[in-house]
């Protein structure tokens, strides 16, 4: 598959890195003790730490130190037993320290790796160049008064991980797969919620383009996009716009731009030249953060399974398609009702009712997975009563959407209703043999070679039994009644 | 009066438990001290009203036998602190009218060990000084004066907590030493004052100057007294994640233990040019003093010496101009009003610092700047290491090091507030003790020809304030330095 993209004067190559910041799920910000909790009132959850009052100093959080571990362990990164705090200085009215305190040169994850499983089967590698803890700023509102700015410092030391990715993305779709992976990652780690409403994820994307394998050219970064839509919107225009004005002589400029996500334009914020001098040194009032290997073990140890290893056994040992592999895994909770419904049975079959029956209802009735009134183990009953013979396929359908409705088992409501299949054969042939009667120009037209007919029959004696009739034996015996 | 004035804090300990006088009046007589000494210009603020009520708090504690470590004593507190309730300001107008709700850790300890509060005193503006001329609130006067009369700075920047001691306006003080501002103002008043090791104190609730480098210490009139507050103030805070969770040793148990057997290293290198004759006889006399009473003294070598004093000058700067970034107008303190954000920070801190606070912020902003880093900070973080690893080779041989506390004597207010260079040289006994995270204590030692107080210094392993303390004591009893300054609460008696 070519990501090439045509330009006037010939092809282009699109070259994209992402820097994501991931909230780390929490209860408490990066260094102070005051709660993380989303949707509070303006400044409720400030401590004087966060306010930055004079003599307040920063203490760790371990328990996103261990999320920033985890994260590089999913990630398949390289642990750093040893890292570094580092102030960044600017002076911002949500910024109350005059820094924030980041990780610059020592980062607790160096090198990983994230797979990215493209919707024709192949897999692509993107390098993951280094993960780093650092505080979220403030707030600044200012529409609130004619004059002034008003500070909500909730946000004000929350901990963020910063995830930087190699400039290995060659398309905005690549692009877009790699936050869906890297949410899907983090969701099944428990270390970030991943909404990106809410701000939890969002994304600054590094764009350049250049000849097909040529040298990289000037790239600009475009800050701050939380939506999946909106970074593959900015990729998009920012290509266009790069192609076309180095295909008219120009040259791009290394600058940071904001995205307009009323118009889904990029537009320059700021130079190269104008970039802050943020003066990065060591937190003085940080002693270097030392892990010991036993906690990166320990935490290794307790890690949960990722998507990648459940795609490999649902479409390795199960045989499942790529297609349905991807939509099961993508949510933790989505792949832990599969391995449950489908254990013993057919896995193919209930990875189908699964992505079609019951997604489709869900998505239908607007409900999610967690209300869903369909245990794993009651869809599982109800593949088990196709795998037997018990109902057909069509028969299950009905059965599905009464228990989707009722939340019943699926035994239950075929005995109920009395939907088990017939699988009497001399029922079947009696009801065969009144078709037949009943249709004599039509058998006949069938003798003389009209074959296609042979579905209208079927047809005939399903409708007579009311849909019960066992579909396999009803073509066994209408076959060998008709050609007989 | 005089009498309980002249009580040491060790002295006013057993007076109060015996009964033989009461908390209240010991605060009485010092809040009285503070009102007679107020020309001296050290303390910024007076709690008299607080200073009573936790007075009269303690007088029940001892009735009822529940007496802390420092129960019933008067102690004034260097404003770099924030006390809860009580204007905290850095002596700095960036500052005025802050009033913190919260209390530092090294206060609330004073305060739970039944110390009492007797106000805020003076220090240079955010402790960047050496004599204690840079506070908003006007310079700190020097109780001891100059043959011809003239005013002398306290040193700085804990100024007003010395010249507060050693007027006998304050029983008890505390200070920040980021550079020599326990030692060298203890040194210039003719008092004791002890910088502990990196970390022995908090610094929750200490307005950062050099988080490197501040450390809380006491100040007081006698060795014994010292090591009685130090004990009172110091610990582990989790607050504070540079706090050391090393524990204390018995200070006090270590005050007689003399220093028979100890090895005194005397460093070849802190023999400087331009130096004071009259500094350099007394520093052989304090070697006298200690091979006397049994020390062996050992000649050592800190060759990177002369780098300290140019490394701690960009490291403290550097990092100055990264904790003083908090104070923009924003949230609290000064504010100047202005039509954007940037002119609003300008306007606000061109008010509210003092020319020397933003003489460090520029210093500090240059060295910390793309393409300058390595060539500073980093360099001198290089040499902040060297530094340390001469003292850890010198402490393979010796117990511990006596340098002089300064290179002069107290000098006249106003005489070289126009050279800060000069002003910085003050710090180069001291510095090196800041750098290297070490222990170092200031006592007096004599008399200049002009009458004004000489102080040595001693320096010890990290952790190892005992051991100073046992050698100050053996000084403080050999020097049986008497002399009083011109001003003191009581008269000079």
């Amino acid at each position: 598959m070519s990501n090439l993209v045509e330009g006037r004067t010939g092809e282009w190559e699109v070259v994209i890195g992402l820097e994501v910041h991931a909230q780390v799920a929490s209860n408490a910000k990066l260094f102070s003790g005051a709660p993380t909790a989303f949707g509070a009132d303006p400044n409720a959850n400030v401590s004087l730490v966060d306010a930055a009052m004079p003599g307040m100093l920063p203490v760790i959080n371990q328990e996103c130190v261990r999320q920033a571990i985890r994260t590089g362990l999913g990630l398949k990164a390289e642990i750093n037993l040893v890292s570094v705090f580092d102030r960044k200085n600017y002076f911002y009215a949500d910024l109350p320290q005059g820094y924030q305190i980041s990780q610059y040169k020592q980062p607790i994850v160096g090198e990983g790796v994230l797979r990215l499983d493209m919707p024709d089967g192949t897999t692509r590698e993107i390098g993951i160049e280094r993960l780093h803890l650092e505080q979220d700023a403030g707030k600044s509102m200012h529409d609130q008064h004619p004059s002034k700015s008003y500070i909500d410092l909730n946000r004000t030391g929350v901990a963020l991980m910063e995830i930087v990715s190699r400039p290995d993305m060659r398309s905005a779709a690549e692009a877009a797969a790699y936050v869906r992976k890297l949410r899907s990652i983090l969701r099944y780690l428990g270390t970030c919620d991943g909404n990106m409403e809410e701000g939890s994820l969002r994304a600054d994307v590094n764009v350049s383009v250049r000849r097909p394998g040529g040298e990289f050219g000037t790239r600009t970064e475009t800050k701050n996009l939380n939506s999946l839509r909106f970074i593959q919107q900015a990729i998009d225009y920012e290509v266009a716009r790069q192609i076309e004005i180095i295909e008219d002589g120009g040259e791009i400029d290394q600058e940071t731009r904001l995205f307009d996500t009323s118009t889904g334009t990029t537009r320059a914020m700021r130079s190269k030249e104008d970039a802050h001098d943020y003066r990065y040194f060591p937190d003085p009032d940080l002693l270097p953060l030392v892990i010991p290997q036993e906690e990166v073990d320990e935490l290794s140890a307790a890690l949960p399974e990722l998507p990648d290893q459940i795609r490999d056994r649902l479409t390795g040992e199960y045989g499942l398609s790529a297609y349905d592999a991807a939509v099961i895994i993508e949510e933790r909770e989505t792949a832990s009702y599969y391995e449950a419904a489908s254990a013993g049975r057919d896995r193919k079959l209930v990875a189908n009712w699964m992505t079609v029956e019951l997604f489709g209802a869900l998505n239908k009735s607007g409900q999610t997975l967690a209300d869903c009134k369909v245990t794993p183990a009651a869809l599982g009953g109800l593949v088990g009563l196709i795998e037997d013979g018990t109902i057909s396929g069509k028969i299950a359908k009905d059965v599905f959407a009464t228990m989707f409705e009722t939340g019943k088992d699926a035994a239950a409501i075929v005995e109920e209703q009395g939907l088990k299949q017939v699988s009497d054969s001399g029922a079947i042939e009696a009801m065969i043999d009144e078709v037949i009667a009943a249709n004599d120009d039509k058998v006949a037209e069938y003798r003389g070679g009209k074959d296609k007919l042979f579905g209208f029959f079927v047809g005939q004696v399903m409708k007579a039994s009311k849909g019960q009739a066992n579909p396999g034996m009803v073509n066994q015996l209408l076959r060998a009644k008709l050609d007989g | 009066m005089s009498d309980l004035l002249s009580l040491s804090a060790v002295a006013a300990r057993a007076a109060l438990d015996s009964g033989e006088i009461s908390a209240p009046e010991l605060a009485t007589a010092y809040l009285e001290a503070v009102e007679q000494t107020a020309p001296l210009n050290n303390y910024v603020a007076v709690t008299a009203d607080r200073a009573l009520e936790m007075a009269t708090a303690s007088q029940g504690r001892i009735a009822s036998g529940d007496a802390g470590l420092i129960e019933g004593i008067p102690v004034g507190v260097k404003d770099l602190f924030c006390t809860a309730g009580v204007a905290s300001t850095a002596c700095s107008r960036i500052l005025e009218g802050f009033t913190p709700t919260y209390e530092s850790t090294v206060t609330a300890n004073l305060w739970r060990e039944g110390g009492v509060m007797l106000g805020k005193l003076n220090c240079d503006e955010f402790a960047m000084g050496s004599g204690n001329e840079t506070s908003a609130f006007g310079p700190a006067i020097n109780p001891w004066q100059g043959a011809d009369g003239v005013d002398l700075v306290p040193g700085g920047s804990s100024g007003g907590s010395a010249s507060a001691v050693a007027a006998r306006a304050a029983l008890l003080a505390t200070g920040t030493d980021t550079g020599g501002s326990i030692r060298q103002p203890a040194a210039f008043c003719g008092i004791v004052g002890m910088k502990p090791t990196y970390g022995r104190c908090s610094r929750w609730g200490i307005v950062a100057f050099a988080s490197s480098l501040d450390q809380a210490g006491p100040f007081s009139r006698t060795v014994a007294d010292n090591a009685l507050m130090m004990q009172a103030m110091a610990g582990h805070d989790p607050k504070d994640s540079t706090s050391a969770d090393t524990p204390l040793p018995d200070l006090m148990a270590a005050l007689d233990k003399g220093v028979k057997g100890m090895k005194i290293g005397v460093p070849s290198e802190y023999v400087m040019d331009g130096m004071d004759g009259e500094v350099v006889a007394l520093w052989e006399q304090g070697q006298a003093w200690l091979r006397d009473a049994g020390a062996e003294l050992v000649e050592i070598s800190l060759p990177h010496t002369k780098y300290a004093l140019p490394a701690y000058y960009i490291i403290a700067p550097a990092e100055a101009s990264s904790n003083l970034a908090r104070y923009d107008g924003v949230r609290y303190g000064l504010r100047v009003e202005a039509d954007s954000l940037d002119e609003m920070y300008a306007a606000t801190r061109a008010a509210g610092f003092g020319e020397e606070v933003q003489r460090r912020i520029l210093i500090g902003t240059y060295v910390l700047s793309a393409g300058y880093y390595d060539a500073y900070y980093l360099k001198a973080q290089k040499v902040r290491r060297l530094i340390k690893q001469d003292f850890d080779s010198a402490f393979e041989t010796v117990d511990a090091i006596l340098t002089p506390a300064t290179p002069t004597a107290a000098f006249p207010v106003g005489r070289k507030v126009d050279d800060p260079v000069t002003n910085y040289l003050n710090d180069v006994f001291t510095v090196p003790a800041n750098l290297a995270g070490l222990p170092g204590m200031a006592l007096p030692a004599g008399l200049n020809s002009d009458g004004l107080p000489l102080g040595l210094q001693i320096l010890g392993r990290p952790f190892d304030e005992a051991s100073l303390y046992s050698i100050g004591r053996v000084i403080e009893d050999a020097a049986a330095f008497s002399a009083a300054p011109q001003h003191r609460a009581g008269g000079a008696s």
